[in-house]
């Protein structure tokens, strides 16, 4: 039974593709790994589930059904509020994902109070409640702070609770870690794993990371210029990658047995296979 | 970690003290004119007629700015003008403001169709030459107060219209506006709970600097004498007087001119020295 599923999503700048025929379904609870090198489009999926595309990217063709309905299908009011009741997104960036000018309790319970109708001392007690589960250590205090007061990885704590707050079925991770620096991250990491495994949520992960992958994702896809090029359960990936271009991922990432020596690039044939790849599919679907 | 409300105490800056006490007196010596001038700007007496600023021999007591060809004093004379023009700075720049920076949000906001109207609208009206646009107009509209009100909201939205739309641009790509958006609150509650107070601090500059601007037109207007009917004093005008008898009497063309440029001046650096007190980030 999955929670969200895509249907051959597409989606155009202009004539340009920029998502080709792409097709998931994350189960509930589950967590699903997208990843990709910059550019592949794999941030771009989660933005088209939410309905957040960039004004320049029209989702074309395909189905994105969350929880049994079509999203496409509905007038938009409606589509916002099914998107708003049951997902959240944590975004890349924590520097620009707080509004600057308000206090981040405020930004936090906000959307309780106005969106879900809850009292303004619920939605507090909830707020204080989240900091505690994402270990803020005085509580009561960051949430009278501006944003600019707070560190990247405080802000991105509180990025986390936001998203938890009102309880949604699926959470889209967009990189939540690409901003931050290692140790930060690492702490990041285990705090969604945790957040994630409490709730029960769903998760679709964003990353450019096969580590991440591999610590925190069930399954992954494999996209490259829109295209999916493989999906596989996380143990399976790891240990058998069936596409040549998986393949030399897994093998680009530096190994700890061997500190010293040089990186390994994806080879050229495997690129100019994906290339092929790419091109035939754009033929089939005369975008050429 | 210490804790993070002790706000770190800038010192008022200098410019900012400077510019809001010279506005405030400004303002209040306009306000009490009828108390604190010396003369009725209006009576004329040729037997005073151009006296000398007070430090100059044959200056009169009752006169410390001297007087213009018709005998009336100087500093009275700027004082009333001074009503004029500040009515002018506030009420013109406030409503220029209101139009053109919803008229910028909207745009910048929203982009799409309304966007295209708004921005073809400003690229138009700007192509107009702001100062004959606003002869014709208050040569449609009659002179007085209102006029040159409604001719400076006309030509200068534009301005609040474009800078306010390129910062709704800049923030509607912050993540958080997405996240709003994601949560389901409407786009007109986004707009203004979460793009609008980013943006006030520039909006505050602006502001500021449309009073400056707003001044400069209603003297520009008065100069030409367009502005209100010439019984009232007001700034423009009397430097347009001024300009007839510059070598007789430079004092009448002089003063008007120094306090005008003090105030413009003022209302410029007051916007700076707000945003900079008042931005939430530098704060």
């Amino acid at each position: 039974m999955s929670f969200l599923t895509i249907n051959n999503l597409t989606a155009h700048v202009g004539k340009l593709p920029i998502l080709r025929d792409v097709s998931l379904s994350v189960k509930a609870g589950e967590v699903y790994g997208l990843v990709g090198e910059s550019g592949a489009g794999k941030s771009m999926i989660g933005k088209a589930v939410l309905g957040i595309l960039p004004l320049a990217i029209e989702a074309t063709g395909g189905e994105i059904i969350l929880d049994g309905v079509d999203l496409q299908k509905l007038p938009a009011n409606q589509r916002r509020q099914i998107i708003g009741a049951k997902t959240a997104l944590i975004p890349q960036d924590p520097l620009t994902a707080l509004n600057p000018s308000r206090r981040v309790g405020v930004q936090i319970t906000n959307r309780l109070v106005d969106i879900l109708g809850w009292t303004k001392s619920d939605a507090e007690h909830r707020a204080l409640d989240l900091l505690v589960e994402v270990h803020i250590n005085d509580p009561e205090r960051v949430m009278l702070c501006y944003p600019h007061e707070l560190s990247g990885g405080m802000r991105q704590r509180l990025l986390i609770a936001a998203a938890f707050a009102a309880e949604p079925q699926l959470i889209i991770a967009d990189e939540p870690t690409t901003a931050l620096d290692v140790t930060v991250q690492k702490q990041i990491l285990r705090l969604i794993k945790e957040m994630q495994a409490r709730y029960g949520t769903a998760l679709l992960f964003v990353t450019h990371d096969l580590g991440v992958v591999s610590k925190v994702c069930q399954k992954v896809l494999v996209l490259y210029d829109g295209l999916v090029l493989e999906q596989a359960t996380v143990e399976n990936f790891f240990t058998g990658p069936q596409h040549p271009y998986s393949k030399a991922l897994l093998e680009t990432t530096p190994k700890y047995t061997n500190p010293t020596g040089n990186l390994t690039p994806i080879p050229l044939h495997v690129l100019e296979g994906v290339h092929r790849q790419v091109a035939a599919y754009d033929r089939m679907k005369n975008y050429v | 970690m210490a804790d993070l409300h002790t706000k770190i105490k800038r010192p008022i800056g200098i410019r900012l003290w400077l510019s809001a006490g010279w506005l405030t007196l400004l303002i209040v010596t306009t306000l009490f004119a009828p108390i604190l001038a010396p003369q009725d700007p209006l009576a004329q007496d040729l037997f005073t007629a151009r006296l000398p600023p007070f430090w100059i021999t044959g200056s009169e007591p009752g006169y410390p700015l001297g007087s213009d060809s018709l005998g009336r004093d100087v500093l009275s004379r700027i004082m009333y003008g001074g009503r004029v023009a500040l009515s002018v700075a506030l009420i013109a720049a406030t409503l220029t403001c209101l139009l053109g920076a919803s008229l910028g949000l909207v745009a910048g906001y929203f982009r799409g169709w309304p966007d295209i109207i708004i921005s073809r609208l400003v690229d138009i009206w700007m192509a107009f030459p702001p100062v004959l646009f606003a002869i014709l107009l208050i040569a449609v509209l009659g002179t007085g107060l209102t006029s040159i009100i409604i001719a400076i909201v006309v030509i200068d939205w534009t301005r609040f219209a474009r800078v306010v739309r390129a910062e709704a641009i800049g923030q509607g790509a912050m993540d958080y506006v997405a996240s709003a958006q994601v949560a389901g609150h409407k786009r007109f509650g986004i707009m203004i709970q979460e793009i609008l107070p980013n943006i006030l601090p520039t909006m505050c500059i602006l502001l500021t600097l449309e009073m400056g601007i707003a001044v400069i037109v209603e003297a520009i207007l008065s100069f030409v004498n367009l502005s209100i009917s010439t019984d009232q004093p007001t700034w423009g005008g009397m430097i347009s007087e001024g300009r007839v008898s510059i070598h007789q009497a430079w004092w009448v063309l002089v003063f008007p001119l120094v306090i005008l440029f003090l105030t413009v001046l003022s209302f410029s650096q007051l916007g700076e020295g707000i945003k900079d007190r008042f931005d939430p980030v530098l704060r």
